[in-house]
């Protein structure tokens, strides 16, 4: 059974295209209007941050963006809410830490996601082995659970994150936590090749995509890609227009490239 | 049966510890689980760590009995020494151990993080003795309440990062060491410095320091020819409280870990999950870390070691708290009384004998002095320069 995020990259792939997620930090000022600017210029699906005080995955914008937005008052309670109003047409997960979740209780969370429209989760500090209750209350209310390969997984570990993936496998693209990086590491190309031998389930590159030419070199490989640090730091320095023309230029290039 | 655990591969103590780090980190803690198993078990490993702890860090620690103290507070009350050890504080045995297992593993650096900057001088030490890169991250709050240890870890070779995100203090430090952590995992060891983080770390650092607990097992038995009425240690990871705890958890000893009134995990939180455990946690209502508050660096931690919740859990031991005032008072009792300049931390266990002193009177109390105060001297000199 899959759920209507994997319904949407399945869509895109079957199209002929490559998928394009965003991230955007959830309760920074101003992120509504960047989520309605990804969705209005060619995103697939959204990914919406959830701050967390210790964002251990996390490299310096994000950390800022969080900050900004924990500091004016966001809470996952506020963060929900707002999302009830964006009628944006397309999927949203959130991407949360696991305290976030453990604190609200498993069932209460996934509740409340789906109450809120969400369709999806990524919990990037939850690896496979502590997952299996979360995963399960997620899946009785309807949520699909992003999981994570790492360019350190062996062989063998691939397939079970496969397995338990739900929406798309969020292939890891570099040894380190969220940023812009020059150019793309050769291990996110690597790894989703990995990635992609093992599973039929959309595999998108995240980590280190950072821009429109980064994104068609690794959908060479993978069926997408999730670009969070990059989109952020316009929302910061431009605004939701910025984001906008930024995920525009993106989307331009996945499609103009031959596959 | 001992009531210590030896977590299997979920690394649960009772409810509480696990591996909650980002599946980049999964392999290496695997890693790390077995190459630590494999050393420990190894009669040439301890046998290299014994012959380190013995010829370079100085153990056996002693044990000293304070007659002064004693008396004035009716209970017969012992210090286990190990502010004697090289360094000045417990951290060197569990960071000789890391750093020997660091280089059987065939890693070429190590990073850590540090509060009052004990732990970081210890692993700066271990570094520069065994010949590996250390890089040492500190909040920026304690790099300036502790600017003579951050000189000293320099002096060791090591590299220091004052972290800047957050509440600038340990919470963060920890934050930045996994983020380098994550990115250099292929030839990195992160050398955790207490009894916290994801499985094998809370284990295997509880093992590396119940050096402390065995010695002064034997050694009260010598005086007393028994185990004492109380063990008393500060918490702030709780490293040094389960070194000496280990040693005594099997026998009718009560155990008290202090915290400090503006630290209280075990005594005001909650189940939580950060820096890669399940353990008590100070947070607010969303389940975000909240800063702690303490005098002492090397305690402004929210969290607490998993072992440490599950002895809480299951009522073997009791977490109290004092607060700064009680600590600065007891800061001078030792010194003034016994001509013992306590660390901060140690101090926070002074504070509370002193306290229920007459809840205790001809008990007998161990007490872990975990460091040497010379750290704190500075910090302490402008608090009390008018007054003393």
């Amino acid at each position: 059974m899959s759920g209507r995020l994997e319904a949407a990259m399945r869509s895109r792939i079957d199209g002929g295209g490559k998928c394009l997620v965003p991230y955007i930090t959830g309760g920074y000022p101003g992120w509504m209007d960047a989520v309605r600017a990804c969705a209005a210029n060619g995103a697939d699906a959204i990914e919406i941050g959830i701050p967390f005080s210790d964002p251990v995955m996390d490299g310096p914008i994000i950390q800022q963006a969080s900050q900004t937005a924990l500091d004016g008052g966001a809470t996952p309670v506020s963060i929900l809410h707002d999302v009830r109003s964006l009628d944006v047409g397309i999927p949203l997960a959130v991407m949360c830490y696991y305290n976030t979740v453990f604190h609200a209780g498993h069932e209460r969370f996934a509740h409340d996601l789906a109450s809120a429209g969400i369709s999806a989760a990524i919990v990037p500090d939850l690896p496979l082995e502590e997952a299996g209750d979360w995963c399960a209350a997620a899946d009785a209310a309807g949520i699909e659970t992003v999981m994570l390969a790492a360019p350190t997984a062996p062989d063998e570990r691939l397939p079970r994150v496969a397995e338990r993936a739900r929406g798309f496998v969020y292939s890891v693209g570099l040894l380190g936590v969220t940023g812009e990086r020059a150019a793309l590491a050769l291990t996110a190309t690597t790894l989703a090749a990995r990635v992609k031998k093992i599973t039929t389930k959309p595999v998108l590159i995240g980590v280190g995509v950072s821009n429109a030419q980064q994104a068609v070199e690794a959908s060479r490989v993978a069926d997408g890609v999730i670009m969070g640090a990059s989109v952020v730091r316009r929302m910061i320095d431009g605004g939701a227009d910025s984001v906008g023309e930024f995920i525009a230029e993106v989307r331009h290039a996945l499609d103009g490239a031959t596959w | 049966m001992s009531i210590l655990q030896t977590p299997g591969s979920d690394g649960r103590f009772g409810e509480f510890g696990g591996r909650f780090v980002p599946e980049t980190l999964v392999p290496a803690c695997q890693e790390l689980e077995h190459a630590f198993s494999d050393a420990w078990n190894d009669p040439m490993f301890r046998a290299d760590l014994d012959q380190l702890l013995r010829e370079y860090a100085g153990r056996p620690s002693m044990v000293t009995e304070c007659h002064n103290l004693g008396s004035e507070l009716g209970i017969r009350l012992f210090l286990k020494r190990e502010d004697l050890n090289h360094t000045g504080s417990h951290k060197i045995n569990n960071v000789l151990g890391q750093v020997l297992l660091a280089k059987r593993m065939g890693k070429k650096r190590i990073v850590a993080e540090t509060g009052a900057g004990q732990h970081g001088v210890a692993s700066a030490t271990a570094a520069a003795l065994l010949g590996l890169e250390c890089k040492v991250y500190m909040g920026e709050v304690d790099t300036e309440r502790q600017e003579l240890n951050v000189f000293r870890m320099r002096l060791l070779g090591a590299e220091v990062e004052a972290v800047t995100s957050g509440s600038r203090t340990l919470k963060d430090a920890v934050n930045e060491a996994m983020r380098d952590w994550v990115a250099s995992v292929e030839t990195t060891h992160y050398c955790l410095g207490s009894v916290m983080g994801p499985h094998p770390y809370p284990f295997m650092v509880r093992q590396f320091h119940r050096v402390i607990g065995d010695e002064a097992f034997e050694q009260m038995n010598d005086v007393l020819g028994t185990s004492p009425d109380y063990v008393v240690a500060c918490v702030g990871g709780g490293s040094n409280a389960m070194g000496i705890f280990s040693g005594f958890v099997d026998t009718p000893a009560q155990l008290i870990g202090v915290e400090p009134a503006g630290g209280a995990a075990v005594g005001r939180g909650q189940p939580g999950v950060v820096h890669g455990m399940k353990s008590y946690l100070m947070q607010d209502e969303y389940g975000q870390v909240s800063e702690a508050h303490s005098i002492s660096a090397g305690l402004d931690y929210p969290g607490v070691g998993p072992e440490h919740s599950y002895l809480a859990s299951i009522g073997r031991a009791q977490y109290p708290t004092v607060t700064d005032d009680e600590v600065i008072a007891a800061f001078q009792l030792m010194a003034r009384s016994e001509g013992i300049i306590p660390a901060l931390e140690c101090a926070h266990a002074m504070a509370w004998i002193s306290r229920e002193a007459p809840n205790m009177q001809g008990k007998t109390v161990l007490m872990n002095l975990s460091g040497r105060g010379d750290k704190d001297v500075g910090q302490m000199m402008s608090i009390l320069g008018d007054v003393i």
